[in-house]
């Protein structure tokens, strides 16, 4: 028993490792000099460690506007959606109505649906309203979120009818039923989604690349994209600079809701892709 | 989804007291915000991917009807023939050896102690923006000295190592690594949490029965978790199918075929050629792919995925 479990922890360390060593490798690099880093034998360590590198990446890239662009797209996006299908939801959970029954299927249809197919029509269409290069196709379009319908569904359904009912004999109306009484019996499933979306929001990278073209619009994946794509292997301590710069404040965040965040991501299956 | 909804019968809906006419209004309140954006960011482009599909238009001039021109352009085009093969091999490389990494990795840590902190570790990727993780395997993979793989596996072992990410037949190894590692910790969670719903008496009475751990493996475990791996199966092919964001960070396409995707190429004919129906085209085309390989796999749950009922 003792010699299983020691041989069970080998084997997830070296897993470990294996997801570890990208983002340490990512880190070492970027206090390298370009020189240091195509040595050979190659040098584990930077030797002297240049930390020019983050004042230069910070210097070229605007990261401080793209922080604050990912962020703000991401919690509007994320508010709205949490807001319009907590709403659908609850028609479909507890409203009685025609065709929902056939309305609930074509949510469920239009899930299938990739993003490659519809962005060609999408794109065409937000250049008509005016919004290609403006952040408001980035926020608007990923609210239409039948998965996220679908789970909140699945949560409302588990609040009591009864609570509902005392509410309605007390004299509230639809919107405070829901607003009231639904809303905070189902704050997991909420929390759970908004981390969701949010992650998808924050690290979106396909739309961005299509939709925006000015440098201060980007967010942090399409900025990093962009400058990667200018400089080439020349600016690779920069590049990576940038990256540590975009990543470490996520994994920072991540480390401190990592409960919460996997067991959002676990519960709900599908998860943020 | 199919799994889900199969999992929760028609029931608990019931009408709450005190309503009655104005239900219907009610419902069109609650709905409005979402079926109308479904609509136009949605369905709406849609349709219009359908139309554009059998049109010829570059966006400025008049659209003309080209019937199956597009389509048949697609699929006697070399580059699209390549496009749909290299799609199909980043499949078969992810799913399979990714969620059985993932499964494994799941069983060990349904058997260890102190398994939380190991979780945490598979996890990091899946949160992290895959434009940075991209980046980070550029300065493994990458051919020349600054690839940290290439680099000891010359001046320590003396080999000969291929380029990875600049050969037309490792690139899409490459990428498919990328892949696995990137989205490993998500399957292992998934799988995790449907390994912890499997009572640990059934597990017991097997053994009690005299049976040894492969056996227990193969015939408690395996068909237990079976919904689980099928949707994730499902699932996994669905997002292999559209990867995108590695493929175009990690190595231009349009510099390595071997790494042309259909996704990469409806991306280039509509936003590099800006031939709007071939792109729409090639798009439905890999809409229709992924339908078929869905079908396929919802015919083929029927015999292997076992349902509690």
């Amino acid at each position: 028993m003792r010699l299983r479990q020691a041989a069970l922890h080998a084997a997830l360390t070296a897993g470990g490792l294996a997801m570890v060593f990208p983002f340490a490798w990512m880190l070492l690099t970027s206090f390298k000099s370009v020189r240091q880093m195509l040595n050979a034998p190659l040098d584990w360590l930077p030797h002297p460690w240049r930390w020019q590198n983050y004042p230069d990446a910070l210097a070229a890239m605007p990261f401080g506007t793209a922080y604050w662009n990912s962020f703000y797209i991401a919690a509007l996006n994320v508010t709205l959606t949490l807001l319009t299908s907590a709403m659908a939801a609850y028609a479909f959970a507890r409203i009685r109505f025609r065709g929902s029954g056939v309305l609930f299927v074509v949510f469920l249809a239009t899930q299938m649906v990739p993003a490659q197919v519809t962005v060609v029509p999408l794109y065409l269409m937000l250049a008509r309203f005016g919004w290609i290069d403006s952040h408001l196709s980035l926020i608007l379009p990923t609210v239409a979120n039948p998965f996220a319908v679908f789970l909140l569904r699945q949560f409302i359904r588990a609040v009591p009818v009864e609570l509902e009912e005392a509410a309605r004999i007390d004299g509230a109306g639809r919107w405070r039923c829901f607003w009231n009484v639904v809303l905070p019996n189902i704050r997991p499933g909420l929390g759970a989604l908004g981390i969701i979306a949010f992650l998808a929001s924050w690290n979106s990278f396909f739309f961005p690349l299509i939709f925006l073209n000015s440098p201060e619009l980007a967010t942090v994946p399409l900025l990093l994209s962009q400058f990667s794509g200018q400089h080439t292997a020349v600016d690779y301590g920069l590049i990576l600079a940038g990256s540590a710069i975009a990543v470490v404040p996520t994994l920072i965040a991540f480390l401190i809701g990592q409960r919460k965040i996997i067991n959002s991501m676990a519960s709900s299956g599908l998860g943020g892709r | 989804m199919a799994v889900l909804t199969r999992a929760r019968p028609r029931a608990g809906r019931r009408r709450a007291p005190g309503v009655r006419n104005r239900d219907g209004w009610w419902a069109a309140f609650f709905l409005a915000p979402q079926v109308t954006a479904l609509a136009v960011f949605l369905v709406f482009p849609l349709g219009f991917a359908v139309v554009l599909a059998f049109m010829r238009w570059d966006g400025l001039g008049r659209k003309e009807w080209a019937g199956l021109d597009n389509f048949a352009a697609q699929l006697s085009d070399p580059e699209f023939g390549l496009a749909v093969w290299n799609t199909v091999k980043l499949a078969l490389l992810t799913v399979p050896v990714g969620l059985a990494l993932a499964l494994l990795i799941a069983l060990a840590l349904n058997n260890v102690r102190g398994g939380s902190f190991y979780r945490v570790l598979y996890f990091m990727p899946v949160v992290t923006s895959s434009v940075a993780v991209a980046l980070m395997w550029q300065i493994i993979l990458a051919g020349d000295e600054s690839g940290v793989l290439n680099n000891s596996l010359r001046s320590w072992f003396g080999l000969t190592p291929p380029d990875w990410l600049g050969d037309t037949g490792w690139v899409i190894v490459s990428i498919a690594v990328v892949t696995i590692w990137s989205s490993l910790g998500l399957n292992v969670v998934i799988f995790l949490a449907g390994l912890q719903t499997i009572p640990p008496q059934i597990v017991e009475a097997a053994r009690m029965d005299g049976a040894g751990s492969l056996r227990i493996f193969r015939s408690v475990i395996l068909p237990l978790l079976s919904p689980t791996i099928f949707f994730s199966t499902v699932v996994a092919v669905i997002s292999s199918f559209q990867a995108f964001d590695q493929i175009y960070v990690l190595v231009r396409p349009e510099d390595n075929e071997g790494a042309r995707t259909i996704v990469y190429q409806v991306y280039e004919l509509g936003f590099k050629d800006f031939e709007f129906g071939m792109s729409s085209a090639a798009a439905l085309i890999l809409l229709a792919l992924t339908l078929l390989v869905t079908l396929v796999q919802f015919a083929a749950q029927k015999r292997l995925v076992h349902y509690d009922s």
